[in-house]
C-alpha cells in the first residue's frame, strides 16, 4: 500500500514537471531565429510577403506569443498536439509513426549496454590489475571519449562497406518486401549496428561505474566479514559486492533515459533510422514548432516515467531506502 | 598470309566486337525497379502545395504539367499534345492529350486545367501566383481545349507549364475543399507514369507503374524506390554498396563525386539542370556602407579567385559565372566583360575609397550571412572570408541554419550573403524578382532584399518581360546584364553543374531540361 501511495505521489509530481517542461519548451523553440513560414519561403524560391502573411495567419503565428501559448495548452489538455506546419498532418500520428523505431533502438541499446557494461565492469574489478582489467578499462575509456557519429561512420565503413555484414542504413530492405518472420529478421539485421553504436558509449560508462563501485564496496567491512565467515568468493561477489555496487548504476540508468533520446538524434541520422530523434532534428531545421513540442512532450513524459521506475527499483534493491510520501 | 586466314581473322575480330556489344543494347526493355535517394525527405507529395527540390523530384513522377521542355528549353508535349500563340501574344491555346486518366480512374479534361490554374495554383503556389497575375481569363471551349487570355503580352508564359511550375490537380478531388486540409493530400492522385504505392515515413517511398498511363508502352520501369538517407556520407556508402542506382546532385559532397566516378560501370552527368540553371552569387546589401560604393563591390569581386572555387571547392562541377543570367539561358550575353581575379586592383580600389588598413590590417568589416546548405557551401564561405581578409576586408560571419538565414535575409539584416538563384526557364520567371524595385518588400527572402533601386534596370526588365520579339528581348536582357555587371551591383561566383552519379545500366536517365525531376517514363534498366 505504501508503495502504491509512493508511486501515486510520484506520478502527480511527474505530471506537474511535464507541464512546466511543456511551457518552457514552448518558449525555447521560438528562440531560434525565423519561423516555419520563413523556412518555407526560403525553400520555395519565390514566396512574396502577402503569401507569407496568409500562411502565418493560417498557422496562428500572427497572434501574440502568450495567446499562442494559451491555445497550445488548451489543445494539449484536450489531447490535441496540433498539426504539423510542414506536413499538414496531425502531430500525434506523425510522432506515433516514428516512435516504435526509436523505442526499439533505445530500449535494445539500453539493455545491451547495462548487461554488457555490468558484466565487463565486474570482470575488470574481479581481475583487477590483469590484462583483462587493462583491456576493458582502455576500451571503456576509448568508447566513452569518442563521438558517437564518428564511431557510427567507422562502423558503417568497416561492417557495411568492407565486410558487407550489415546494411549501411535504414530499418528494412524495402526492395525485398519481406513479411512475417523474415521481416523481423530483416529489422534485427538492420538494428545491430545502430544499437551497438548507441549502446557502446553507455556500455563504457556502466563498465567504468561498475568497476569503480565494486572495488569500493569490496573494501568494506561487511565484505571482509563475509569472507571471514568463509563464504565462497562467487557468492560474495554476487550477493554482497555486486548488489551494493549496482546502486550508482541504477541511478545512472534513470538519468540515461533522457540522454539516450538525445543520442538517437545522431545515431538515427548516421544510420538512416526512421525514428523520433531524426524527426526532432528535421523539425528543428524546419521550425516545425508543433512537431518539435510534441516530441519534447512525449520524451519528457518518458523520462519522468523512467525516473519513477528507477525510484521504485531502488526500494527493492536497497532496503535502506524507505517508502515514504 | 593467305586471304582465307585474313578473312578468318577479320571474322574473329568482328565476332569479338559483337560479343562486347549485346544485340539491341539500345532497345528499351520493360521491368526493374530504379533505386534512388530522396533527401531531405519531402514534407508531402502533393506537388501543388509544396515545390521544394525533393518534392519535385519524387512527385514529378506522379503529377504532370501541360508541357515539358527539352535541354534547349524549347517546349515539348506533356498533357498538352499541341499549342499555339496568337500573333498579338495575348492568346495561348492548348489542345490536351486524349484518353488521359487520373490515378483513380477519372478522366482528365480541360475542366481540370481550368480548376488547377484559376482556383488551385492561384491560391497556394507561390511562383504560379506571379505568373497567373498576367492572365485575364481561362476558357475551356471543349473537353480537350483550353485557352488562356493574357492582360498584356508576357513572353515567358509559354515557359510556365513544366510540372513543378504548374502541376495539374484533379478538380474532382479538390474543388470546393480547403486545399491544405484535404485528406487526398496524403494519397496524391496525378496523371503521371507512376503512382504512390507506399510511403514509410523516415524510411522509403515506393512508386509503382501506372498501368493505365496514356503514353502507349510507357513507363518502362516497374517502379521507383526512393530511400531516405539523411547523412551525406551514408548516402555515398549506399551507392558504393549497390543499394541505390542513382545519386542526384546534392546527395553527396563534391569530393565524394570524384571518388565514386572512379568505380567501374559508374557514370556522371551534369545535364538536366537547364531549366533551373542555378547561379551562385554574392548578394550585397546595397543600403549599407561601404557596400553602397561600387568601388567596394568591385574590390570584393576582384579579390575572390573564382577559378579556385570552381576547380577546388566544386571539384570542377561548374563554371565561373559572368553575370545575372545563366549561360544555359538563350538570353545570356557572352560579350559581358570577364572580371579578373586581381587582389592588387582590389587594394587600389579600397585605397581610392580612402579605406586605410588599421593596426590589424583591416580596412572594413562587414557582416557575412553564411549560406548553410552543405559542406561545399560552408567551405566556399570560408574561402571567400580568407580571400577578402588578404585585401583587408574582414567578414564578421553569422552562422545559422536555413530558417535563420531566410529570416535574416528577409529582414535585410545583413551586409553580404551567398545566395542561389534559379532561372526557371526565363529571366522573367526566375531572376526578375530579385532585381526590380517594385519587389522591395521586407519579409520575404525571395524579394529584392538587397535594396537595388535602379530605374534603368526596372525599365529594362519590365520591357523585356512584355516584349514578344525574341531578338528585342535578347537586346533588352543583354543591356540589363551589362548594367548589373558594369555597376558591380553583385558578385557572381559560379554556375553550378550539379552532378548526377549513376550506374551505366540505367538508360535515358536525363531527357529533358528538368532532368531527374521529370517523370522518368522513358527511363529503363539494361539487363
Amino acid at each position: 500500500m505504501d508503495r502504491l501511495n509512493f508511486i501515486a505521489g510520484r506520478l502527480v509530481k511527474g505530471a506537474l514537471i511535464v507541464l512546466a517542461i511543456a511551457i518552457m519548451n514552448f518558449f525555447i523553440v521560438r528562440l531560434a531565429p525565423g519561423d516555419p513560414v520563413s523556412v518555407l519561403a526560403g525553400q520555395s524560391g519565390a514566396m512574396d510577403q502577402d503569401y507569407m502573411d496568409e500562411l502565418r495567419q493560417r498557422f496562428g503565428l500572427d497572434q501574440p506569443l502568450i495567446v499562442q501559448l494559451w491555445i497550445y495548452l488548451q489543445n494539449l489538455f484536450q489531447g490535441d498536439l496540433g498539426t504539423s506546419y510542414r506536413q499538414g498532418r496531425a502531430v500525434l500520428s506523425v510522432i506515433l509513426e516514428r516512435l516504435p523505431a526509436t523505442l526499439l533502438l533505445t530500449i535494445s541499446a539500453a539493455i545491451i549496454s547495462v548487461i554488457l557494461g555490468v558484466v565487463a565492469g565486474s570482470l575488470a574489478a574481479r581481475r583487477r590489475g590483469t590484462w583483462w582489467d587493462t583491456l576493458i578499462s582502455s576500451l571503456a575509456l576509448l568508447f566513452y571519449a569518442t563521438p558517437l557519429f564518428w564511431i557510427g561512420l567507422m562502423a558503417i565503413l568497416l561492417f557495411s562497406l568492407v565486410l558487407g555484414w550489415f546494411p549501411a542504413f535504414g530499418m528494412v530492405s524495402p526492395e525485398k518486401e519481406y513479411t512475417g518472420i523474415m521481416h523481423i529478421l530483416d529489422v534485427l539485421h538492420h538494428l545491430v549496428l545502430p544499437m551497438t553504436v548507441l549502446g557502446l558509449f553507455y556500455m563504457a560508462v556502466y563498465a567504468r561505474l561498475t568497476r569503480a563501485s565494486m572495488l569500493e564496496v569490496s573494501e568494506m567491512d561487511f565484505v571482509r566479514t563475509a569472507r571471514a565467515k568463509g563464504l565462497p568468493e562467487g557468492y560474495i561477489t554476487r550477493r554482497h559486492i555486486l548488489r551494493n555496487a549496482l546502486l550508482p548504476v541504477i541511478t545512472f540508468a534513470g538519468i540515461q533515459a533522457g540522454h539516450l533520446i538525445g543520442g538517437t538524434v545522431l545515431v538515427e541520422t548516421v544510420f538512416g533510422w526512421p525514428g523520433v530523434g531524426r524527426l526532432a532534428f528535421d523539425s528543428l531545421l524546419q521550425r516545425d514548432y508543433s512537431v518539435l513540442l510534441g516530441i519534447f512532450l512525449i520524451t519528457s513524459i518518458m523520462v519522468v516515467i523512467a525516473n519513477i521506475i528507477t525510484d521504485v527499483v531502488y526500494t527493492f534493491v536497497d532496503p535502506r531506502i524507505e517508502v515514504k510520501q | 598470309m593467305s586471304l582465307v586466314t585474313r578473312l578468318q581473322q577479320l571474322a574473329l575480330v568482328a565476332a569479338i566486337g559483337s560479343m562486347s556489344i549485346p544485340a539491341f543494347a539500345d532497345e528499351p526493355v520493360r521491368g526493374g525497379t530504379l533505386r534512388m535517394i530522396a533527401q531531405p525527405e519531402p514534407p508531402t507529395l502533393m506537388l501543388g502545395l509544396n515545390q521544394q527540390g525533393p518534392t519535385q523530384f519524387v512527385a514529378g513522377k506522379i503529377y504532370e504539367g501541360l508541357l515539358r521542355y527539352d535541354q534547349e528549353l524549347q517546349p515539348m508535349p506533356g498533357l498538352a499534345r499541341d499549342w499555339s500563340v496568337s500573333d498579338d501574344g495575348l492568346e495561348y491555346t492548348f489542345h490536351l492529350q486524349e484518353g488521359v486518366l487520373w490515378h483513380d480512374g477519372e478522366p482528365f479534361t480541360s475542366a481540370d486545367v481550368v480548376f488547377t490554374m484559376e482556383e488551385f495554383l492561384s491560391e497556394v503556389h507561390p511562383r504560379a501566383r506571379g505568373v497567373l497575375a498576367h492572365v485575364e481569363e481561362i476558357e475551356a471551349p471543349d473537353e480537350h481545349t483550353v485557352i488562356f487570355r493574357l492582360k498584356a503580352p508576357f513572353a515567358a508564359f509559354i515557359q510556365s507549364f513544366e510540372v513543378s511550375s504548374a502541376p495539374m490537380i484533379p478538380a474532382h478531388l479538390y474543388q470546393g475543399t480547403d486545399f491544405r486540409d484535404n485528406p487526398a493530400n496524403e494519397t496524391p492522385i496525378g496523371t503521371g507514369p507512376f503512382k504512390l504505392e507506399r510511403w514509410e515515413q523516415g524510411s522509403y517511398i515506393r512508386l509503382t507503374r501506372n498501368e493505365d498511363y496514356w503514353k502507349e508502352g510507357k513507363p518502362y520501369l516497374d517502379g521507383i524506390l526512393f530511400n531516405i538517407v539523411p547523412d551525406a556520407a551514408s548516402r555515398a556508402v549506399a551507392f558504393e554498396t549497390g543499394r541505390v542506382d542513382v545519386l542526384r546532385g546534392g546527395d553527396i559532397e563534391y569530393f565524394d563525386v570524384a571518388r565514386l566516378e572512379q568505380m567501374p560501370d559508374v557514370e556522371v552527368t551534369t545535364e538536366g539542370w537547364e531549366f533551373l540553371s542555378p547561379t551562385i552569387w554574392m548578394q550585397f546589401n546595397l543600403r549599407n556602407e561601404p557596400l553602397d560604393d561600387p568601388r567596394f563591390r568591385q574590390a570584393i569581386w576582384h579579390a575572390v579567385n573564382r577559378d579556385f572555387i570552381v576547380d577546388s571547392i566544386w571539384s570542377g562541377y561548374g563554371k565561373v559565372a559572368k553575370g545575372p543570367v545563366n549561360s544555359a539561358s538563350p538570353f545570356f550575353d557572352d560579350s559581358l566583360p570577364d572580371v579578373e581575379y586581381d587582389p592588387e586592383r582590389a587594394i587600389e580600389l579600397l585605397d581610392e575609397m580612402g579605406l586605410e588598413p588599421n593596426r590589424r590590417g583591416v580596412r572594413a568589416t562587414i557582416r557575412f550571412l553564411a549560406l548553410p546548405y552543405t559542406e561545399t557551401y560552408i567551405r566556399m564561405g570560408e574561402y571567400i572570408r580568407q580571400q577578402l581578409q588578404q585585401v583587408g576586408i574582414e567578414l564578421d560571419v553569422t552562422q545559422t541554419d536555413v530558417g535563420g538565414w531566410a529570416q535574416t535575409l528577409g529582414q535585410w539584416d545583413y551586409d553580404m550573403t551567398i545566395n542561389l538563384l534559379f532561372q526557371y526557364g526565363d529571366p522573367a520567371l526566375g531572376i526578375q524578382r530579385a532585381y526590380v524595385s517594385s519587389n522591395l518588400v521586407k519579409g520575404s527572402p525571395s524579394a529584392n532584399v538587397s535594396g537595388l533601386d535602379d530605374p534603368a534596370i526596372d525599365e529594362l526588365l519590365t520591357r523585356a518581360a512584355t516584349e514578344s520579339d525574341p531578338e528585342e528581348r535578347f537586346r533588352l536582357y543583354s543591356e540589363f546584364q551589362h548594367e548589373i555587371v558594369d555597376n558591380a551591383y553583385f558578385g557572381y561566383l559560379i554556375e553550378a553543374h550539379f552532378p548526377t552519379v549513376y550506374r551505366n545500366n540505367v538508360r535515358n536517365l536525363v531527357n529533358s531540361a528538368i532532368g531527374l525531376n521529370d517523370n522518368m517514363a522513358e527511363v529503363w534498366i539494361e539487363r
